[in-house]
């Protein structure tokens, strides 16, 4: 039996349908990231498990025990929300003590759970300073230290790094990793960035439309995406359309070229299919050959490799290159061959 | 010195003697008791007289109690509608202006007929009854001012993620108002209470009708009687007004937990 279980959910919101048919079991003291694009319904899923929505249809099971009876103060779930929601009034201990308060601990074990977890969070220094008083970051650190201290049977993260900026949103993003693991807590997360989800979570749901997309590891969907969405979704991608053809092996006939395509690939000859190849999947080489031809029409230097926007017929196709594998021929406007390694094809189901 | 600078230098002058010179004329005649100099002798029968000490006392009393039951029914409210009925805030919002448009008298009138000896809640028949309405009825006049005070209040703090917040650590709908929402808008209860204890201080109407000792009918009753002690009074009434709205920007700025 899972941890959480959430079954056929489904919420609407008026006309709008928010999430639908959703499905998901979370093991104990797993890292769940709910991946997708403003509006999928990811948020609202994490709201209807912490009891501020409630599903329309459908169960959310915690140990077994369904929790649509239970208030959101009755669910024992710890919440860290995107814009920190420190309560202004109390000082960064009175903040972590907080929940413990309401449970009416005795103050000794309060006054000992709160430097426990300010010291983890690296802030017992700070305890006496009012939120205003403490960067984004700190303050970010204070929630999470707060919405723990009560021993939360399940931990949910509302996006909480995307108030913060860049360096601070990684370190943090390993600091909550870290500790995630140290207490063991079974842990919900969040967000629209993909690099978060993929380098935090013992699994991942795309979430398109209110419905999982597909759930897996993070090697398993940015290596295997299901699904275009999926694949557009998590990294760069090129999406290239074709018809399959036979010739010794199966190769995809496309504009700029054929492809070849692995064995047991499952194609049929004649099918039109859609497969999907990564910017850095690409490698440059001489116009003879199989692969793919076009013209450069555009080069980007991003720092740790270059990026060659080619123009094979109608379709533009991006193609990551190291300095070493970047020919000195590669010029603005002239020709270029391109090859992919047969397992580095990706087949899209729709 | 440009144009444009001197009429709004002539504009803000214009305002303040506006304002001013009939407090002037007031403070100037309250010291003229005694012919030929000016003396403190109208402010001194005021201050001495029992029945002003007793009216003030029972006033400020009574406004205590009105500004706690109208944060009781107030602040409960407009957190309510903030956060769970926000289409109902024109609605609400109209219904607390309404104090504005009908005269106190229809309202006392109207609490004489419910609850006289004679009907079920025969309230008017002790005196503490009648206190009770009075303070009803002292709510009833405050609250388009309590209201828009606790509204821009919570307008100014993330209701919805504070209460979630604290729901999500356990706490129950008493819980977060008494300890995360009331705290956060503080200055603006107590702006709302200093409002409330002007109207209270000076209401006539209410007090007069349901015949209770309150400072309001003391001040009709030395008008009538006295020549320069009900500008005294006037005085230092305008003064107490004043002292409330010095101790609200005192306590705004002394508030801990908020840049000022």
């Amino acid at each position: 039996m899972a941890f959480i279980d959430l079954t056929s959910l489904g919420k609407s919101f008026g006309p709008t349908t928010v999430v639908r048919d959703f499905d998901l079991a979370l093991g104990m003291g797993e890292f769940v990231s709910l991946l997708g694009p403003s509006g999928c319904g990811k948020t609202t899923v994490l709201r209807m498990v912490a009891g501020f929505e409630t599903p329309d249809s459908g169960d959310i099971r915690i140990e077994g025990q369904s929790q649509l009876r239970l208030r959101a103060n009755q669910r024992q779930i710890g919440m860290v929300f995107q814009s920190y929601a420190l309560f202004p009034n109390l000082t960064v201990a009175e903040n972590v003590a907080f929940g413990l308060r309401v449970a009416k601990t005795a103050p000794a074990a309060i006054a000992r759970r709160v430097e426990e977890m300010l010291d983890m969070v690296g802030l017992a220094a700070l305890k006496a300073r009012y939120p205003y008083q403490l960067s984004g970051g700190q303050q970010q650190r204070v929630a999470l230290a707060r919405a723990i201290a009560p021993r939360p049977r399940v931990l949910l993260l509302d996006e909480p790094l995307s108030a913060l900026d860049a360096k601070i949103r990684v370190a943090l993003r390993t600091e909550i990793r870290t500790i995630q693991r140290q207490l063991g807590i079974t842990t919900l997360f969040v967000t629209h960035d993909q690099e978060e989800a993929l380098s935090m979570s013992d699994r991942i749901v795309v979430m398109n439309g209110g419905r999982a997309e597909q759930i897996g590891t993070p090697v398993e969907i940015y290596n295997q995406p299901a699904t275009r969405f999926v694949a557009g979704f998590i990294g760069t991608l090129n999406v290239i359309e074709g018809q399959v053809g036979r010739d010794g092996g199966a190769y995809l006939d496309c504009a700029g070229g054929r492809l070849p395509l692995p064995d047991g690939f499952g194609a049929q000859a004649g099918e039109r299919l859609s497969v999907a190849v990564r910017p850095q999947s690409l490698r440059p080489v001489a116009v003879e050959g199989d692969g793919l031809r076009g013209i450069v029409r555009h080069v980007e230097f991003m720092g740790a490799f270059t990026r060659l926007h080619v123009a094979c017929g109608a379709m533009t196709v991006l193609v990551d290159c190291f300095a070493r594998d970047l020919a000195a021929t590669v010029t603005v406007g002239g020709p270029i061959g391109l090859t992919v390694a047969t397992d580095e094809v990706l087949r899209l189901s729709a | 010195m440009t144009a444009k600078r001197i009429g709004s230098w002539a504009v803000f002058i214009l305002a303040a003697v506006y304002f001013l010179l009939p407090l002037v004329g007031t403070l100037e005649f309250s010291l003229r008791a005694r012919r030929g100099v000016y003396s403190l002798d109208a402010y001194r029968n005021v201050l001495g007289d029992p029945q002003f000490q007793q009216t003030l006392a029972y006033s400020l009393i009574l406004s205590v109690a009105t500004v706690v039951l109208g944060v009781l029914i107030v602040a409960p409210t407009a957190f309510w509608v903030r956060l769970k009925m926000p289409r109902l805030r024109p609605v609400v919002e109209f219904i607390t202006l309404l104090p504005l448009v009908i005269p106190p008298i229809i309202i006392v009138f109207g609490y004489i007929r419910l609850f006289n000896t004679a009907s079920i809640l025969p309230l008017t028949g002790s005196s503490r009854g009648t206190d009770f309405l009075l303070a009803a009825g002292y709510a009833t006049l405050s609250l388009p001012y309590m209201y828009r005070a606790i509204d821009t209040g919570l307008r100014a703090i993330d209701v919805r993620t504070l209460t979630e917040a604290a729901q999500s650590l356990g706490a129950g709908w008493v819980t977060v108002l008494a300890r995360v929402i009331l705290p956060n808008i503080a200055v603006a209860i107590l702006s709302g209470a200093f409002l409330t204890f002007a109207i209270v201080i000076g209401e006539y109407v209410i007090a007069a009708l349901l015949n209770r000792p309150a400072f309001g009918p003391y001040m009709v009753w030395m008008g009538s009687n006295r020549a320069y002690e009900p500008a005294a009074l006037a005085v230092i009434a305008f003064g107490m007004t004043w002292a409330s709205m010095a101790v609200i920007q005192f306590l705004a700025r002394r508030t801990r937990f908020t840049k000022v």
